[in-house]
């Protein structure tokens, strides 16, 4: 019984801090997205040169 | 504890480019294959392929050369900016790697907190295999991945299909999978398909100068690779964000 309450109370508490945690949350696939973009599908001469192989590695549309 | 969730998917992207390059040597070869060492070896399939831009220009000579004007310009201009083959170019390719391994991470992490129950080790293992199908198995569909040198369609059509592919089928697999309620399940189900149904962007014919062997390796490496990363992503992630929680 008590070990239902706290694991529920315990359960409560991480809701709480993950529903706080929300705005780094959106920040980080944010720059998550960001570096992705970057690296895989920004058009820039040198950004494609620097990342040309893990591109095609990966699997993203290349050139 | 947020240190510890930036700083690991890095060096695990890294070791995962290790484990890549050994268990797949079709890569090492893919990610040689613009440069000069390889470029002997293509040289009776590619023509005139010598270096980096050049393989570039063969395949792209839409909007680039529009922006640039003429070759000799852009092929000069690029011989300037690409790094060096060898070292620097492994350097490069390893730091972009890294790179994309973070920023997916970070977006895997993301997706985990905003739809996951738990965060554990297994889940994160199931999410970093739906991550796999919704970023490598669902655009490989359309767009299989390309060694340098293959026919391709426009690349921002392409790219736009790639990504909306890759959003669609994330959507459509945390519905079906995620969700209880039939309906759901089943716009999930219809999001999967769609990007299939509207069709990837293609050439209008074959015309790849890469013998068809290697792609199929590349492809297989290609994958294997993605595979192998997000699964130990994914379990990573979901490892480090439960020991974080339970301290």
């Amino acid at each position: 019984m008590s070990a239902s309450v706290s694991s529920a109370a315990a359960a409560s508490q991480a809701s709480v801090s993950r529903a706080a945690l929300l705005p780094v949350v959106l920040l980080s696939a944010f720059v998550g997205a960001f570096v992705v973009f970057g690296v895989g599908f920004a058009h820039s001469n040198v950004l494609h040169n620097a990342a040309h192989d893990s591109r095609h590695a990966l699997g993203f549309p290349c050139h | 504890m947020l240190q510890a969730l930036i700083t690991t998917p890095l060096i695990l992207q890294a070791e995962t480019y290790e484990t890549a390059g050994l268990s797949a040597p079709a890569l090492h070869q893919a990610a040689g294959m613009g440069g000069v060492g390889a470029s002997a070896e293509l040289a009776p399939y590619a023509g005139g392929l010598t270096d980096d831009g050049r393989v570039w220009l063969a395949h792209s000579p839409g909007e680039h050369d529009e922006a640039t004007g003429e070759l000799g310009f852009l092929d000069s201009m690029i011989g300037a900016w690409a790094p060096e083959d060898g070292l620097e170019r492994t350097l490069y390719t390893s730091l972009s790697s890294i790179l994309t391994g973070f920023g997916f991470g970070l977006m895997l992490l993301a997706a985990m907190l905003l739809g996951a129950r738990r965060i554990d080790a297994a889940t994160g293992l199931q999410w970093g295999l739906g991550a796999f199908a919704a970023v490598a198995l669902a655009p490989a569909l359309g767009l299989p991945p390309e060694l340098p040198g293959s026919a391709a369609a426009e690349l921002v059509a392409r790219q736009t299909w790639w990504v909306g592919t890759a959003i669609a089928t994330g959507l459509g697999l945390w519905l079906l999978v995620g969700r209880g309620e039939p309906l759901l399940k089943i716009a999930g189900v219809l999001l999967i398909i769609a990007p299939h149904l509207i069709g990837a962007p293609h050439p209008h014919e074959f015309a790849s100068r890469v013998p068809a062997e290697l792609q199929g390796h590349f492809v297989a490496a290609s994958m294997v690779s993605a595979a192998v990363f997000w699964a130990i992503l994914g379990s990573a992630l979901g490892w480090l964000w439960q020991r974080g929680e339970a301290t």
